[in-house]
């Protein structure tokens, strides 16, 4: 039942990050880019804990947080620098 | 027995919403006709959709292990408190740069102060404050 449901979830995700992507590749401003590729951080987040489940192993959940970690900062350091034309002032 | 069904069962149910929660999250950005629609599905339902997955997963662990482990909350937590900080940034980057938006979307940015906007800032009617 859970390889099953690893699979419609996986496609799911896969699906998601497409989706991603066209909007990274055609949006029409900055924060539009910015958006998808902060969405995309989260997604592949979910990409390493699926991974993770199909490997059964727990190795991977340090590299998520790091993921997580590094992702919102440099969506928090490219909004401050759309902001204020500096990052650190 | 009976017990690791109901639990192979919840995991599945988890795994199965996260998905789809994280797809309509995605499906409503690349979607939505204006940045400031755009925005509300990756805040919202994509970080559902990770929460159900991390603790789908957690459940998982718990099961085959036998104890409980606090990585997996840890992810989610930090998850949970760093997607609004991201969105409130990324309006307020919106609103800056004046990003065009459809008639629908409630609120004006005329709401909001000139300085907020990118302009000058006003100056204080009271001199004594330059």
């Amino acid at each position: 039942m859970i390889e099953v449901a690893l699979w419609i979830s996986l496609a799911l995700v896969v699906a998601a990050m497409a989706l991603n992507v066209y909007r990274l590749t055609i949006g029409p401003d900055m924060p539009d880019r910015l958006l998808a590729l902060d969405t995309m951080y989260i997604n592949s987040i979910a990409l390493i804990v699926l991974l993770g489940l199909w490997l059964d192993t727990k190795t991977y959940f340090e590299s998520a947080l790091l993921i997580a970690m590094l992702g919102f900062i440099s969506t928090v350091a490219v909004c401050k620098y759309l902001l204020r034309g500096d990052i650190i002032e | 027995m009976t017990l690791h069904v109901i639990l192979e069962g919840v995991i599945s149910l988890l795994l199965v919403a996260g998905g789809a929660f994280v797809f309509i999250g995605s499906l409503g950005m690349a979607h939505l006709r204006d940045f400031y629609m755009r925005l509300h599905g990756p805040t919202k339902a994509t970080t559902l959709g990770i929460g159900c997955m991390l603790v789908a997963s957690m459940l998982y662990f718990w099961g085959t292990e036998g104890k409980p482990d606090i990585q997996e909350m840890l992810i989610t937590l930090f998850l949970f408190i760093t997607a609004p900080v991201s969105a409130h940034l990324l309006a307020k980057t919106a609103l800056h740069l004046r990003i065009k938006y459809v008639e629908k979307t409630a609120g004006r940015p005329i709401e909001l102060r000139p300085e907020e906007l990118g302009e000058k800032p006003v100056p204080h009617p009271d001199r004594a404050h330059d």
